[in-house]
């Protein structure tokens, strides 16, 4: 295919997914809103008005970031796990497989596709976290590189799961049982300077941890581990789950007799 | 290379698929194909029939990459499927058994999507889907999202998405099964049309009365082998024995006994005779008039590429038993 037919081809599938997205809002957009104004109200003003100070910002201040990423992570694994594994399901992932669109190009269409998702709802709950608190940017190019690759990142753990899964239920297990405890616990309430010295270091090996703690130090200026470590390791998986993903992909992983 | 095949007297043979020891092995040991030779020519309507489980999914869901081939070549056009698969794919357009569109998308999404696919701009993925959906009787159901469509209008939409990037070679995996007579005629019009165009078209089909009416060459696979390939007149000159239905005037009791002709008595009470290669009609209607039979109405028993086919099928599952046996 020439570069044009691969930007065609590229294009058609990020606006095949940003369509099925904006498409069924209620169930895509809709519920981080309204989950994430609860956050804010119940942890961030109630609650919060009675912790005080953490790391040196009101807690609604502090939770903010975490809460965004939160909500970018959650939201791009799963626009992919679901629209990616429905296209299995329904067995029109066909229509990709018998053209000549390359896989990297099946990747990367997906892979922004989930980003379009995820960063739309990082946006929208950033507008409403203006309604309880004021933000203000201590690192700009942090902030934004930092929500884009961990939105990458979590858009390619999606697309594998996708490619494993063979029920729904299988699509379900990895954001219950791992994506959700590993946010809880990676910082997004609290600072791991509370935490006895052994779950410190514990929670050292959450890799959400960093990319929460990246993007705190992006707004705030504040964050548990070095931000450049963040960004390394973001990268780093990055890289390792694109080739795995290319690799079943080229295989036919579940998608192929 | 294989595009430009065979040059004999400057006549130059192009074929637009080339299957060369085609295998398919599966993790359990079961061979679904055997190394299966195929050539389909540019311009030809091939039919690849066989019984249920003969391999003619599995052949064409290779050449359409669906399914992972393990030894043998496929050439489309003359590309390679394991070198040239991008320009193979181009040549390419696959209408499945199953429906396999998205059933919450619109008729009309889902056919310029898979233009996109192709590389095809949305402004002209939109002039080529009014083209088919027009031609097909699908562009008053554009905005349709696909579930609410009938059967027959699902496998219409298949054949659009299939069309949209004007392939040279349309393969279609019984496209008309689960669908009336009025329509099946329709769809047969539109792809004698489309082959009448240049479009090369090869399709399995279990009905065969329809590729005794479109196709020009045959296959047969049976048991993951092709056990014939060859022109359908030649196919249908080698059918030795036709059955004729025969309402008369008058109920028989039982069959006459005509002679050189062997007739039965069916269920109905209807006349059933067996005419044989060169015997002609004629001999027959002398016999049944000697015997004071007035005839009303006759028609064939089973279309004449059925009964062939029935025939073959049982001499390859005899075959195969033989060989079994011999083994054990």
């Amino acid at each position: 295919m020439t570069a044009q037919a691969l930007w065609t081809a590229f294009c058609t599938i990020v606006l095949r997914e940003v369509r099925r997205f904006t498409r069924i809002w209620p169930q895509t957009l809709l519920p981080p809103a309204v989950t994430m104004t609860l956050y804010f109200i119940i942890f961030g003003n109630l609650i919060g008005a009675r912790i005080g100070e953490m790391g040196g910002y009101d807690y609604m201040q502090f939770i903010v970031p975490g809460l965004i990423m939160m909500a970018v992570i959650t939201n791009s694994y799963a626009n992919v796990v679901s629209s990616f594994f429905s296209m299995k399901f329904q067995r029109s992932i066909e229509e990709l497989l018998v053209s000549p669109v390359p896989n990297w190009t099946i990747l990367l269409g997906y892979v922004v596709g989930g980003m379009a998702r995820g960063l739309s709802i990082g946006l929208l709950v950033t507008l409403l976290s203006l309604a309880f608190t004021q933000l203000s940017i201590y690192n700009l190019p942090m902030v934004v590189i930092t929500v884009i690759l961990t939105s990458a990142l979590f858009s390619l753990g999606g697309f594998i799961n996708a490619m494993l899964a063979t029920k729904f239920d299988d699509i379900s297990i990895v954001p219950t049982f791992v994506l959700t405890p590993l946010t809880y616990l990676g910082g997004v309430f609290y600072s791991i300077d509370m935490l006895p010295a052994f779950w410190q270091g514990a929670s050292m090996i959450n890799p959400i941890l960093y990319m929460v703690n990246g993007f705190r130090f992006g707004i705030l200026g504040v964050s548990d581990v070095n931000p450049f470590v963040s960004l390394g390791m973001i990268m780093i998986f990055i890289v390792l789950l694109a080739a795995v993903a290319l690799r079943m992909l080229a295989r036919g992983k579940g998608i192929r007799h | 290379m294989g595009q430009i095949s065979a040059s004999m007297n400057g006549w130059v043979m192009t074929y637009a698929l080339e299957i060369e020891g085609l295998v398919k092995s599966y993790g359990d040991g079961f061979q679904a194909l055997k190394g299966i030779d195929l050539k389909v020519r540019e311009g030809d309507f091939f039919a690849l029939l066989g019984p249920n489980g003969a391999g003619k999914s599995t052949t064409l869901g290779i050449v359409s990459s669906l399914v992972n081939k393990t030894g043998g070549t496929v050439r489309v056009f003359g590309h390679d499927i394991d070198t040239a698969l991008s320009r193979a794919k181009v040549n390419l357009g696959v209408v499945p058994q199953e429906f396999n569109f998205n059933q919450f998308e619109k008729v009309i999404d889902i056919v310029t999507t898979q233009a996109g696919y192709y590389g095809i701009p949305l402004k002209k993925a939109r002039i080529s889907a009014e083209k088919y959906l027009k031609k097909l009787g699908m562009w008053d159901k554009r905005d349709t999202p696909s579930r609410m469509l009938s059967g027959g209008m699902k496998r219409r939409l298949m054949i659009a998405r299939a069309l949209v990037h004007e392939p040279r070679l349309l393969i279609l995996d019984e496209p008309t099964a689960g669908v009336d007579i009025e329509l099946r005629r329709s769809m047969w019009q539109f792809l004698e049309e489309m082959n009448r165009q240049g479009t090369t078209i090869i399709l399995t089909t279990h009905y065969l009365e329809e590729a005794e009416a479109l196709c020009r060459n045959i296959a047969i696979i049976d048991h993951g082998e092709i056990i014939r390939h060859t022109s359908k007149r030649e196919l249908l000159q080698q059918l030795s024995v036709e059955t004729f239905v025969l309402d008369t005037e008058q109920p028989l009791e039982r069959a006459p006994e005509l002679s050189g002709f062997h007739c039965a008595l069916n269920d109905d009470g209807a006349l059933e005779a067996e005419v044989t290669k060169g015997q002609g009609l004629n001999a027959l209607f002398i016999e049944l008039e000697n015997h004071g039979i007035k005839v009303m109405s006759m028609r064939t028993k089973a279309n004449r590429l059925e009964e062939l086919f029935v025939r073959m099928v049982e001499d390859n599952a005899r075959v195969d038993a033989k060989t079994s046996e011999v083994k054990a």
